[in-house]
């Protein structure tokens, strides 16, 4: 089912929607239809990024819908070397997904999952593995989605501030993506960014490698909070919540006044809630 | 060898971590060796163009070892030379004695070479009655303090110039114990006087290869120090001391590696010394060894050759990957426990003493693939790292609450009613408990993750749950 449910709050500035939000019917055809990865993360901790995804999308003019039958990529099993569990995993995502003109997610580390190692991982699989490769290549990161294909080079947004930007590693050397988030921020009113030290080194996240080797992760991602201060940013914005998790927690575990966000978040605008990691204002 | 083992990982890094020296010493690779690579490899337009080549020259060599092995070998025989194969670490060390004590040796000296390292030939020799002192500057250093070497082209670079100095102090007799040693050129200019005498009363010099050329039966080291030199042209036996995957077929492919080497590892363009021995001295030479022999160390590698792990014989220890690992760069070398660290030693540590002594290696890893990036042989590091945890993982080594955790997940991930049953419960339920902290400083069951950083909390309801009702009242 396409996707009409988007408070209106959210899908008010979308071309193609009618008074009501809903899609009309002539410019559904036209448009690439986007079955969106939530991804796990977003899932459980900040979903506010899945709505900001599905406000983008249908702004820059796709249509969007979620299915329900999606938990997560299967990166837990994969990179813990669960081979079995992680290609069970995958099956499943590639026969929920593989109907969409394209799979799109809010996280670089999902997108390559999907792009890069699906397909390897299923490559022996006969029943799969033209399947994988399929999925994979119509398989996007979210900011690259908007610039790539749907060829977005701004957004209608307002965010008051200096902010630095986290590539997470996925994005950067296996999507070979750095660009796009960055285009797309630099039409947001009121923001400017500065580039920290060291943009291509890990912050330490790495998943389950987090909680296996606490310590090393720990001064892994102490380097980064160090360049995160030295830019000078009031905002930390980045394309993964694993990542943003991580280097939050870091911050605020040290008393940092630098706020977390996911980039989609300020993209679209939706940044009334409190930062990652951050309390509720009172009241 | 400070007897450290890979099964030690954990405490190792912990302890590496609170190593303020350490530390300290480590602020260099970054300094170092990370900025002068990219500015070398930025120099070279055509460097990842050479880094195809390299790739593609090596896994042909790889596929054809054996023809390249005996050509090699015909050519050192003709050149005057003898060519050893050592099967183990053991027929390695015991194939060098002999040939030491042919030559009544009491004095060895040694260039630069970790497969010396990894057949431990020093405590071999020693335990002879042989003397055998290393030559390079770092090895010099690691050899008076009885450690390992943390890095495969620096092998001190996880010390300071004054702890050198004050070991220095401790281990060069006879010196005035109140002279100067504060600048880097003072300890260069004692340990250069000392290795003197050395170099020309060896009766053997031991050396590496960086490369072995099946072409001319040359071998090949880069040096800094001109140290290699003199070990391979001062005493009367040279011994070259390789692992079998060192072979390339041409000169031409030798320099093509060559171009790669240093780049990539001290983001030098070229080595101060490049040098190439070619069996014995010849009739009317001026000077030379009597004799040229090749030792040629399996240890392993050929099984390596059949399976998951062949890419890694690719290597040609430039050290870039370990430069460029945030892991490396957090703990050092010595945490490893293996003489191979970093992302390179993650790979072959396994490979070469098993997996189930070395399982932390490539598990410690967050994947951040630089150094995948990084390699001028375009190894895949990650990938096989990976493998490495598929075996530890079918083998059930990982730990219990590991397996537990990860079967339990894994069982709700391929059940999306379940699983979307179990966290839109479980989601909410913290979300309240961190009241409106946003954030915990502990959580029972996390404590891995809240010892060191606090854990944000969910903002309440899961996003499939929340889009169940932004959909509300629509008809499926």
């Amino acid at each position: 089912m396409v996707h009409r449910g988007v408070p209106l709050l959210l899908a008010k500035r979308a071309p193609g929607l009618n008074h009501q939000g809903e899609m009309t019917t002539e410019a559904t055809e036209k448009r690439p239809h986007v079955g969106l990865f939530v991804t796990c993360l977003v899932d459980l901790f900040r979903p506010s990024v899945g709505f900001a995804a599905i406000k983008l999308l249908l702004d820059a003019g796709a249509t969007v819908e979620v299915p329900e039958s999606q938990t997560c990529c299967g990166q837990p099993a994969y990179n813990s070397g669960n081979r079995e569990d992680a290609t069970a995993i995958a099956r499943t995502v590639i026969e929920t997904f593989e109907r969409f003109d394209y799979l799109v997610a809010p996280s670089g580390s999902c997108a390559a999952m999907l792009r890069v190692h699906y397909p390897s991982l299923l490559a022996d699989d006969p029943q799969f593995a033209e399947r994988a490769r399929a999925l994979g290549a119509k398989s996007y990161e979210l900011t690259s989605f908007l610039v790539e294909v749907l060829g977005l080079d701004k957004v209608a947004a307002r965010f008051e501030g200096n902010v630095t930007y986290h590539d997470s590693c996925s994005s950067l050397r296996e999507l070979k993506l750095r660009d796009a988030p960055r285009r797309l921020l630099a039409s947001v009113d009121g923001l400017s960014l500065t580039e920290m030290e060291e943009t291509e080194v890990c912050c330490g996240f790495g998943g389950a490698f987090s909680v296996k080797y606490p310590e090393i992760s720990s001064a892994i991602d102490e380097a980064k909070v160090c360049n995160i201060a030295k830019s000078g940013a009031a905002c930390l914005l980045a394309g993964d919540l694993g990542c943003l998790l991580h280097i939050a927690g870091r911050l605020s575990r040290d008393g940092s006044k630098v706020e977390c966000r996911h980039v989609a978040e300020v993209l679209a605008g939706l940044i009334e809630g409190p930062a990652i990691g951050q309390a509720r204002k009172a009241g | 060898m400070d007897g450290a083992s890979p099964q030690d990982f954990k405490q190792s890094a912990a302890r590496a971590l609170a190593d303020a020296k350490l530390q300290r010493a480590l602020l260099n690779v970054k300094r170092g060796f990370i900025v002068k690579r990219a500015n070398a490899k930025a120099k070279l337009p055509e460097f990842d163009e050479l880094r195809d080549e390299a790739r593609a020259l090596k896994d042909h060599t790889l596929l054809h070892l054996d023809l390249y092995l005996e050509a090699y070998e015909r050519k050192v025989i003709e050149s005057g030379g003898q060519v050893h194969f050592a099967p183990s670490a053991a027929d390695a060390r015991d194939i060098v004695l002999k040939i030491c004590k042919d030559a009544g040796a009491s004095l060895v000296t040694k260039g630069k070479s970790m497969v010396s390292e990894e057949i431990g030939l020093n405590a071999h020799l020693e335990a002879a009655g042989i003397e055998a002192a290393e030559t390079d500057l770092g090895e010099h250093i690691i050899q008076i303090r009885g450690e390992a070497p943390s890095h495969i082209i620096a092998p001190v670079i996880h010390l300071n110039k004054e702890e050198i100095a004050e070991d220095f102090v401790r281990a060069h007799r006879g010196l005035p114990q109140d002279r100067s040693l504060s600048a880097v050129p003072d300890l260069v200019a004692e340990a250069r006087a000392l290795l003197r005498e050395k170099f020309v009363t060896a009766e053997v010099g031991i050396t590496g290869a960086n490369l072995l050329i099946a072409e001319t039966g040359s071998s090949v080291i880069v040096t800094n120090e001109g140290n290699g030199d003199l070990t391979a042209t001062l005493p009367k036996v040279h011994i070259v001391i390789a692992s079998i995957e060192k072979l390339v077929p041409t000169l031409e492919d030798a320099c093509t590696v060559l171009r790669l080497l240093a780049r990539s590892g001290t983001g030098q363009e070229i080595t101060t010394y490049t040098t190439f021995a070619t069996g014995p001295a010849r009739a009317g030479d001026p000077d030379g060894p009597r004799q040229y022999h090749v030792v040629l160390l399996d240890n392993g590698r050929s099984e390596m050759l059949g399976g998951d792990f062949r890419a890694m014989l690719r290597c040609i220890r430039c050290g870039a990957c370990l430069n460029h690992c945030p892991v490396y760069g957090a703990i050092g070398g010595h945490a490893y426990g293996s003489l191979y660290p970093g992302p390179m030693g993650a790979v072959l540590t396994p490979a070469l003493y098993g997996i189930d002594h070395a399982r932390d290696l490539p598990n410690a890893s967050s994947f951040c693939g630089r150094c995948e990036e990084v390699c001028p042989m375009a190894i895949p590091l990650p990938s096989m790292m990976r493998k490495w945890r598929e075996r530890d993982f079918e083998r059930g080594d990982p730990p219990l609450r590991e397996r537990l955790a990860l079967r339990l997940w894994a069982f709700a991930a391929k059940r999306p009613r379940l699983y979307h049953a179990l966290s839109g419960t479980i989601a909410p339920l913290v979300a309240r408990l961190a009241g409106d902290r946003g954030r915990f400083t502990s959580l029972p069951f996390a404590g891995a993750w809240t010892e060191t950083r606090d854990l944000p909390a969910p903002q309440g309801k899961t996003f499939h749950e929340l889009y169940r009702k932004t959909r509300g009242n629509e008809a499926p």
